[in-house]
């Protein structure tokens, strides 16, 4: 009765001859936290692409709650509450950060149909953005050019502009991709941070990171899930140690 | 004492979330520079009343750069086919009149607005899938083949030979035409101001916002939700019926038309009037209309076959020097206080 936030059933995709997901199966809770893990060309970023809708499958299903999303486009599902950051920054680079924020609500609300009124009449529109900017502790910043921010300030604009889309599912992929480490901790800590309700997937490459953050990992090896469980199966599996934690896991957790 | 500091603290905070919140609320207010330009318009018509035939060409080539502003320098649909819209519009006022006997201006010019509209809406539905290169070309043909249909059925269109000679009725039933085109001037002027209205309105709206969003990064907008071939073809709709217009007040102020207003290179240079102007700034379409037929009128006068060296010039020297245009460069003086967010 209680369907999973997502499902991804038996996905399928080919680039030619390489096969990029092979039969996935995927579940995200209610309030997952889980992690996708997996060596460099195993898929991932695919598979997020697969499941936002910016690549179609050859074969298999996408249901959001008890909707199937297979066939509709990647704006739609963004609209029924599927919402995702990437792992290269994608923000409107030559508005303001508030702007970012006060479009994001735009669209979710529907206020970008309309031609006629001031952008700026809307009181709750910008209250709302700057709520969201004040929880990443980000206000300082509302009128300065996305990019004339420092990567790791922009990194959290990403964040923030999904979160202004009141998600019931998203997809972080690396979201401390390209942070200096000191500046890390901080996006990490909203990660941590984030509403319960929303369940959540997560690509990340720092080990640390994903035991700490997730309740369940999944492994993808070459497009397929190679194995899932909670972070202490998955850190004694000797499998994956094999192909994917290598030296650098056994000589941190072994 | 730690209290005082928490409070001030969250006062701080109270001001800045204000100061914010104030950039967005008031930006689409007018500022007096705003009335600049019209004030210069209405002085023209009393210190060159001889030149007033010249003056209704540059408002009616501004509302043109003004429908090519929206979606180029808005939205950031790169087109060289627009003056397939301005074509529409002159001709749907040309035939009205010539063969249909429709000959009231005013009812004129927003039938010529739909039509090019609708014909804006059915377009861009097929080619706006496309961006780049392949949207690009695509524009240029289907200017294209209006052109040729129109030689195709010259014995409807008068072909390059053009429809001389049309007449419309006096504007309102009042104001008829004089030989040196003060009623058309002022009637161009009117018509650009409330079509300049219309706008800025858009711009300024919370779709205007979104367009700049997909100009910015559209994937991005995809990933928010966006309705992206949506927002292009209404936009493009809106644009095509303000190029339309611009058209249709071309033939009403001419009394003449020929096939030439499908021409490349009058697509082509209304781009180049926005670029030098400045895009997506509304104000660009008003100097670089201006800067760009001022010189075209006295260069062609000074020389006959080299005029466009000039404007080539001007134009190089624009993408080297001043890359967001003459308006760009007026933002960038030096007697301007930089605002400091």
């Amino acid at each position: 009765m209680t369907a999973a936030a997502l499902e991804v059933q038996q996905l399928n995709r080919s680039f030619g001859a390489l096969r990029v997901a092979r039969d996935v199966n995927l579940t995200l809770e209610r309030g997952a936290r889980r992690a996708l893990i997996g060596p460099n060309g195993a898929g991932k970023t695919t598979l997020v692409n697969l499941i936002t809708g910016v690549l179609k499958p050859s074969a298999g299903n996408v249901l959001l709650g008890d909707e199937d999303i297979t066939a509709l486009s990647q704006a739609e599902r963004a609209r029924r509450g599927l919402a995702r950051t990437f792992q290269i920054n994608q923000l409107f680079r030559g508005l303001t950060v508030l702007e970012n924020l006060a479009m994001t609500i735009g669209e979710r609300d529907g206020n970008c149909n309309n031609m006629w009124r001031a952008a700026g009449a809307k009181r709750a529109v910008i209250d709302e953005a700057l709520d969201h900017l004040d929880a990443l502790k980000l206000t300082d910043d509302a009128l300065r050019l996305v990019r004339e921010l420092p990567y790791g300030r922009q990194r959290l604009v990403e964040i923030a502009i999904a979160l202004a889309q009141k998600p019931r599912v998203l997809l972080l992929d690396e979201p401390a991709a390209g942070v200096p480490s000191s500046e890390s901790h901080l996006i990490l800590d909203v990660v941590a941070g984030l509403d319960p309700d929303i369940a959540i997937l997560i690509i990340e490459h720092d080990m640390d990171v994903v035991f700490r953050f997730a309740k369940q990992i999944t492994v993808l090896v070459q497009g397929a899930v190679f194995t899932e469980g909670t972070p202490g199966e998955i850190m004694n599996n000797p499998d994956v140690r094999a192909v994917y934690l290598g030296e650098e896991g056994g000589r941190r957790h072994g | 004492m730690a209290v005082t500091e928490t409070v001030a603290a969250a006062s701080a905070r109270d001001q800045t979330r204000e100061r914010a919140a104030e950039f967005l609320i008031s930006r689409h207010r007018y500022g007096w520079p705003e009335a600049l330009p019209w004030l210069i318009a209405i002085a023209c018509y009393f210190v060159f009343p001889d030149r007033m035939t010249f003056g209704s060409q540059v408002l009616v080539m501004i509302m043109f750069a003004l429908s090519l502003d929206l979606i180029l320098g808005y939205a950031g649909i790169v087109t060289l086919g627009h003056a397939a819209f301005f074509g529409i519009g002159a001709y749907v006022v040309a035939l009205g009149a010539l063969r249909l006997g429709w000959s009231e201006p005013i009812s004129g010019i927003v039938a010529a607005g739909l039509v090019a509209g609708l014909a804006g809406a059915v377009v861009g539905w097929f080619i706006l899938r496309y961006r780049g290169l392949t949207l690009l070309m695509l524009t240029i043909a289907f200017a294209a083949t209006l052109q040729e249909s129109g030689n195709l059925r010259s014995d409807i269109t008068g072909g390059y030979d053009g429809l001389p000679g049309l007449t419309f009725d006096p504007l309102l039933g009042y104001f008829d035409y004089d030989l040196y085109g003060h009623t058309n001037y002022l009637y161009a002027l009117v018509v650009l101001a409330i079509v300049f209205y219309f706008v800025r309105r858009i711009v300024y709206s919370p779709f205007g916002q979104a367009l700049t969003g997909i100009r910015e990064n559209v994937r991005r907008m995809y990933a928010i939700g966006s309705p992206v071939h949506l927002r292009l073809v209404t936009v493009y709709a809106v644009s095509a019926a303000i190029a339309g217009v611009a058209g249709a007040l071309f033939t009403q102020t001419n009394a003449y038309v020929t096939l030439t207003v499908f021409d490349f290179d009058y697509s082509a240079k209304v781009m180049v009037m926005l670029i030098l102007g400045g895009t997506g700034r509304l104000y660009g379409a008003f100097i670089g209309a201006v800067v760009y037929l001022i010189m075209e009128d006295n260069l062609s006068k000074l020389s006959p076959t080299f005029w466009q060296f000039g404007i080539g010039l001007l134009l190089v020297l624009a993408v080297l020097f001043a890359r967001r245009g003459l308006l760009g460069l007026l933002e960038d003086a030096p007697w301007r206080k930089r605002k400091k967010p």
